[in-house]
Order: structure tokens, then sequence, then C-alpha cells
């Protein structure tokens, strides 16, 4: 498996970091979470940024306590990212740009993938 | 100059036939690869079930006892993974589309039941099965089983019959030499049989139904090398192995 | 001060191929804000991925849109395949990317002809996909199917396409391409499709930068990015280079679309010449254990595969971030300004394809 460039960080050095990339010039490509199986719920969320052709990662790790900062006002178009994941995995980000409050998604079940 | 872009093809148009066809009245000619619906040449079934577990849509119900496979046209995607995955290859994929309905519906084959069988009255509609309850106990000495088997004396211990398994009932255990079977899940698709690379799999027939575990031991002489087993001491546990003793026979 | 209102765009629209929800605050004619509101077509694909084989799951995948279909089953294929260090025969890589190219000409040519209706153009709508039939007939010839193949597998592809097939599909490229620059031409020159599209919804290059534009759009505003140079599947023995406008409206961006047309054409004659006889498949053994993210050009712009699987037969986690999803927010700078009739077709300059957005 070729090695994917993923740094591991906190949920409170995110906007540090993501700051540091918006200078760097790299573009927001996506923003997704994945569930992770353990004994307690806690979800990983990768942000993964591009610059030219080349891809780099970084991944917190969280439970559905966590508050995590949104990037939405260093990145614009995080906001629908991050209102995906609230919608479905309803994980506590704060201060998103445009804020759903989870309803991003028409859905009868919410957060289907919690 | 703008206007005459298209005056080519607007000529053209003028004075041939349309592009579409009067479909249905004129029946569609399909090139040979179209998946329009899948087929099945219900004799040669052995309704393993690997057809159902492969299915994305869930469109195909196999039942084993009462030998039906049946299919909703309306439910299939027709992506063709049930004919690659059979084992048996008895199912197709034909070129015509479903034709739309009011309702859903369900396609149902039966396989007619053998007239070869010996002794078989000739009524046996319920044919043999791992699945088969104690009522059909009385028909059961008249039929028979089929079961897998292995010889051990040719077996390497590769491990890819439990790989290939569907249904996971094989375990191979290198360290300690052992091939084990869950008959009471088998499904005799054979996918195993294939997949040996020593061709050291076969299916045996039984006379009573084969249900439980069974286990069978690899015997490793002391100085032979690993590979080649040396037909003496290996001939012993093959025996025994052949045998009719089943650990824990249990009857359903 | 002028009176607000808000009027309800969708989830029903004719130039709409898909649902998708916007409340539009007018001021008078002008547009002042969007808010968009997707979830029509949610279908949860992403959490089947927990209920089916890793190798079914293809079948899945490319359920996600009928019209980027083939992109999505290669892409997630090829991301199975890096976890599992399965190494894909050339001649599966060649027809991977000849179907591609194929997949993105019928693709360009469903918009253009969606572009000419949503202008009222019906006769260049006709034209458009009369055109784009003989591409479904070609599809139905070599795969079975016409808008989703089922070809793909992990470790390669399913039919071959022998060199009989490959010369006649070349044969009516020649006759095609002769009808694309007929279509082509109206489309960039004819006075009335102009007024439409010059000078309407400009996305300066900072802004596709910043907003993270895909695709087409961007590469209209001036970005000169295209994820083929990646050199996945058999691009990298292609030559190419990414087409870009630096007008930053409609206009342009329907430019970038024709012109990768003839680039397609171009990239397919390539590959039939250089496509090398061998295997199409190569055999998969395990399961796989580990991650990747894979980057594919789809005809919308940049898709993004990430798949994660735990070593059992069931991946943990697929997820498709398609170009759409990153379009959204550009599209909703772009309507900012925007007067209530061209609101169509600057949702139709996305090329929005709602299903993948969803999944």
């Amino acid at each position: 498996m070729t090695e994917q460039a993923i740094k591991n960080i906190s949920a409170s050095e995110l906007v540090t970091e993501v700051l540091h990339l918006k200078h760097e010039n790299w573009r927001l490509m996506q923003i997704h979470a994945t569930k992770l199986k353990a004994d307690e719920p806690s979800y990983e969320i990768s942000y993964s940024f591009v610059k030219e052709y080349e891809l780099y990662n970084l991944r917190i790790v969280v439970t559905p306590e966590t508050e995590i900062m949104s990037i939405s006002d260093i990145y614009e178009p995080a906001f629908i990212y991050e209102n995906e994941i609230t919608a479905l995995f309803d994980l506590n980000i704060k201060m998103i740009s445009l804020d759903y409050h989870g309803n991003l998604y028409r859905l009868n079940n919410k957060t289907p993938f919690k | 100059m703008n206007v005459m872009v298209f005056a080519k093809t607007a000529l053209k148009n003028l004075f041939s036939t349309p592009a579409t066809k009067m479909y249905p009245q004129v029946p569609a000619q399909y090139p040979e690869r179209t998946r329009g619906h899948v087929t099945i040449d219900i004799d040669t079934c052995i309704f393993c079930g690997i057809c159902q577990r492969k299915c994305p849509t869930g469109a195909i119900k196999v039942d084993r006892p009462s030998k039906s496979w049946s299919i909703e046209p309306y439910g299939c995607v027709q992506c063709a993974n049930c004919v690659e995955c059979c084992p048996k290859k008895c199912l197709g994929m034909g070129t015509a589309y479903t034709t739309p309905g009011g309702e859903k519906k369900v396609e149902t084959h039966v396989q007619p039941p053998k007239p070869e069988q010996p002794a078989a009255p000739a009524s046996a509609a319920s044919a043999p099965s791992q699945a088969a309850s104690s009522a059909a106990a009385p028909a059961a000495e008249s039929t028979e089983y089929t079961m897998v088997e292995v010889d051990m004396a040719q077996c390497i211990l590769c491990g890819l019959c439990g790989k290939k398994c569907p249904v996971d009932v094989i375990t191979v255990d290198r360290t300690a030499k052992t091939w084990s079977i869950n008959r009471d899940e088998c499904i005799l698709c054979e996918n195993c049989i294939s997949a040996c690379p020593k061709k050291c799999m076969t299916m045996q027939k039984s006379a009573a139904q084969p249900a439980g575990t069974d286990t069978r031991t690899k015997a490793v002489p002391e100085a032979a090398p690993k590979a080649s087993a040396a037909p003496a001491p290996a001939a012993a546990p093959a025996d025994e192995a052949k045998g009719d003793s089943k650990p824990d026979a249990e009857t359903p | 001060m002028s009176t607000r209102s808000v009027v309800p765009f969708g989830p029903q629209h004719p130039v709409l191929p898909e649902p998708i929800h916007l409340d539009l605050v007018l001021e008078d004619e002008t547009v002042v804000e969007a808010i968009p509101s997707i979830g029509f077509i949610h279908r949860g694909l992403e959490k089947l991925v927990e209920q089916r084989d890793f190798q079914d799951y293809v079948y899945v995948a490319e359920r996600i849109c009928g019209i980027c279909s083939f992109m999505h089953g290669m892409g997630y294929c090829e991301s199975v395949e890096h976890i599992m260090d399965i190494e894909v025969p050339d001649r599966a890589k060649y027809l991977r990317t000849i179907w591609c190219e194929f997949s993105r000409l019928h693709s360009h040519l469903l918009w253009l002809g969606l572009l000419a209706d949503a202008f009222g153009f019906e006769s260049l709508f006709m034209h458009s996909w009369r055109l784009r039939e003989k591409i479904l007939d070609m599809f139905e010839i070599s795969t079975g199917g016409r808008l989703i193949f089922s070809v793909n597998k992990v470790g390669g592809v399913r039919k071959d396409m022998d060199s009989d097939m490959l010369h006649q599909f070349e044969t009516t490229l020649v006759d095609m391409e002769k009808d694309m620059r007929e279509l082509t031409k109206t489309f960039l020159n004819d006075y009335s499709v102009k007024t439409r599209l010059k000078g309407i919804g400009i996305l300066s290059k900072q802004e596709a930068f910043d907003l993270g534009a895909a695709g087409p759009f961007m590469r209209a505003s001036g970005i000169a990015l295209d994820n083929r140079k990646l050199g996945y599947a058999a691009y990298g023995n292609l030559d190419f280079e990414p087409i870009i406008s630096n007008e930053c409206d409609c206009y342009a961006r329907c430019y970038v679309r024709t012109q990768e047309l003839f680039q397609s054409v171009d990239l397919i004659r390539q590959a039939i010449a250089k496509i090398p006889a061998g295997e199409i498949s190569a055999p998969v053994k395990g399961f796989p254990k580990g991650e990747y993210f894979m980057r594919v050009e789809q005809p919308r712009g940049e898709g993004l595969y990430y798949v994660k699987g735990n070593g059992t037969k069931f991946l943990d986690r697929v997820r498709v971030r398609t170009p759409t999803f990153a379009n959204l927010p550009a599209m909703l700078k772009t309507l900012k300004g925007a007067q209530l009739a061209d609101v169509p077709i600057l949702i139709l300059t996305i090329d929005p394809c709602i299903s993948c957005t969803e999944r």
C-alpha cells in the first residue's frame, strides 16, 4: 500500500494547523468522518487538502462530546462538509458559518451513520 | 455564415427516415452482450445459494429443500454478478429487457425430480438436503447424500478451499495440520473442489446424512520432507478418516 | 429600499437532471442570496458498504449516478487495488481509459444538450442527444449496458474489446467528430447563444481557488489543474494538457467542455493505438486492510474515493466526494447578483449531478 500523507493531531491544534495550510496556499478538498470500532463510540475526522497535484490530510480523533471548531471561516467551502458530518454523525462542530443544525439532508431517521 | 451551419444535416434529415424506431411495434435489436434479464437452466442448478448471496439487491431467492429458484425481475439490476459466480454455470443473461408491467412479480423455477434415483419412490419430491428434518427420515434410507471429502495424503494445507468457501465452513490449520469442515452449514457448491490446486477434494456419496464437524489430520512422517507424504504412514490415518467414524454426529 | 422575496427553485425544474432545492432571496429581479437544501436523493450508499462484500460493492458504487457511473466504479476499484497492492494488467488499464473517455464524451454531450434546452434552443438539444446515442450504442455493444456498464471489478475489467470492435469504434468516432464540429460551431458562434452566456456568472480565478471549485468550472476561471495528469489508469502514457479559458463566465465553461470533447476523441485514438495485448484482470486474494485516498477526474471535476478496510470482507468506510459537492459553494457565489432568468443557466454550468452529491 502506497503511503499517504496523513498527520494525526488533536482537536485543539486543528485551527492552528489549518491556518498554516491556508497561508501556504493549500486548497480544502474534503472533510469526512469515520466511525471507529471501539468500545466507546469514537470517530476520526479527516481533512484533505490539495496543492497542485499533491494531497495532504489532517486527522483528529473525537468522541461525540468533543467540541470541534469549524474551519468554515478559514476555508469557506468547509461549511457544507461540516454540516454533512453533523447531520449524519451527530458530532459537535461549533461556529459553522452557515449552520443547518443537522437538517442538511431531509431524513426520516436522523443521524443514520452514528 | 451562421445560418448555414446545420443546413447539410437539416437537408439530410428531411429526406431520410427518423433516427428512432417504432418500438414496441418494431422489435428491438439488441447487441449480443446486452444484459437484459437473467435466465436459468434449472436442471443443472445445485441450489447452492451463491447467487442469492452475491446479488446486490437481493432479488434472487433459492430454496434448497423444495428445489426452487426464484427471481424478482423488477428487483434485478442486470449486473450479471450471479451469472459470473454460479459454480455450475447454469445462469445466463438474455438480451431482451423485462417488459414493463403494472405489478411486481416473482418468477419461480422448480427443478423436476430426477428420474434415475435407484430405489427412490417416483413421488420423492423432498430431496436430500442438509436441512432435511427427521420427518424425511423414512425416505432418507433410500436416497443418497453427498459430502465434501479430502484426500489428506495429497493435501498441502494451503487453505485455498477455506478462502473460496462462500459460507466459511472450512478451516485449515497449518500448524496443527488439520482440515475441518462444518457439514451442517456446507451448501455443496463445490467451490472448494474447483479451488484446490492439488485436486485432492471430491464429492463423495454418503448413506447417512452428513452432520456435525469433521476434522482430518495430515500425518507427517518423521524423516520424510513435508511436501510429499509417504504413502505408508499416511495410509493409516487416511483409512481411518475415510471410515464412518464421526466425532460428534448430531442427528437434527 | 426594495422589497425582498423568497422564491423556491426546485426540486423539480425543467433544467435540472436531478432534484435540488434552492431558496432564492430576490430584490426585484436580482438574486441577493441563495440557500441550498439537498437530500432528495440520499440513499445512504456509504452505509451500505457495511453489508456488502467489498467485491460486490462495485455494483453499488457504479449506481451512485447514471451519468458518471463508470468513473465511480473505477475510482472505487482503483482505491481497493491500491490498498491490496494488486497490479492491474496494462490492457485492463487501457480499456478502463477508453471507457472513461467515452464516458466523458457522453456526459459532456448530455450537458450541452441540457444547456441548449435551458435557454430554449430545443433543436440543438435534440442534435446533441442524437450524437450521444451513438456513444450509448457503442457502450451497449462493448459492455452490455447503455449507462451502467458493470464492467469494472477489483483487479481489472470483466469484458474485453477486441481489435475489430476497437476499429469499428474508431470509424464511428471519425463521423462523430464531424458532427461534433458542426454542433460546437453553433454553441460557440451563434448570436442568441452568446447573448445568453457571455458575461453571465463571473467567478474570478481567486474566488474559484478559495471556494474549492473543481473540474471545467474551475478550468474556465483559468486554473490549469486536471486530475488525469496524476497518471492513474493509462493516463500516464497519453499526451494531453488541461484545457483552460481565462474569461471566467458561462461562455468560457461551455467553451472548455466543447474543447474537452475533442480532447477526449484524441485521447481515445491515442489509447486505441497504444493498447497492448494481454490479460484483462488480476486475481484477488484476501481482504483489504488499510486505507487509501484515490482521486480521479470525473467529467464534472475532481472526485475523491476514500476506502478503509479492516481485513474482513466488509469494508469500514467508503467515502465518495464528488465534484458537484465541491462546486456548490462556488455556484452559490455566482448566483449572488444574477438575474432570476439566468439562474437556471448558472446552476447548469456547474453540471450538477445531485445523485453523486448525495449518494
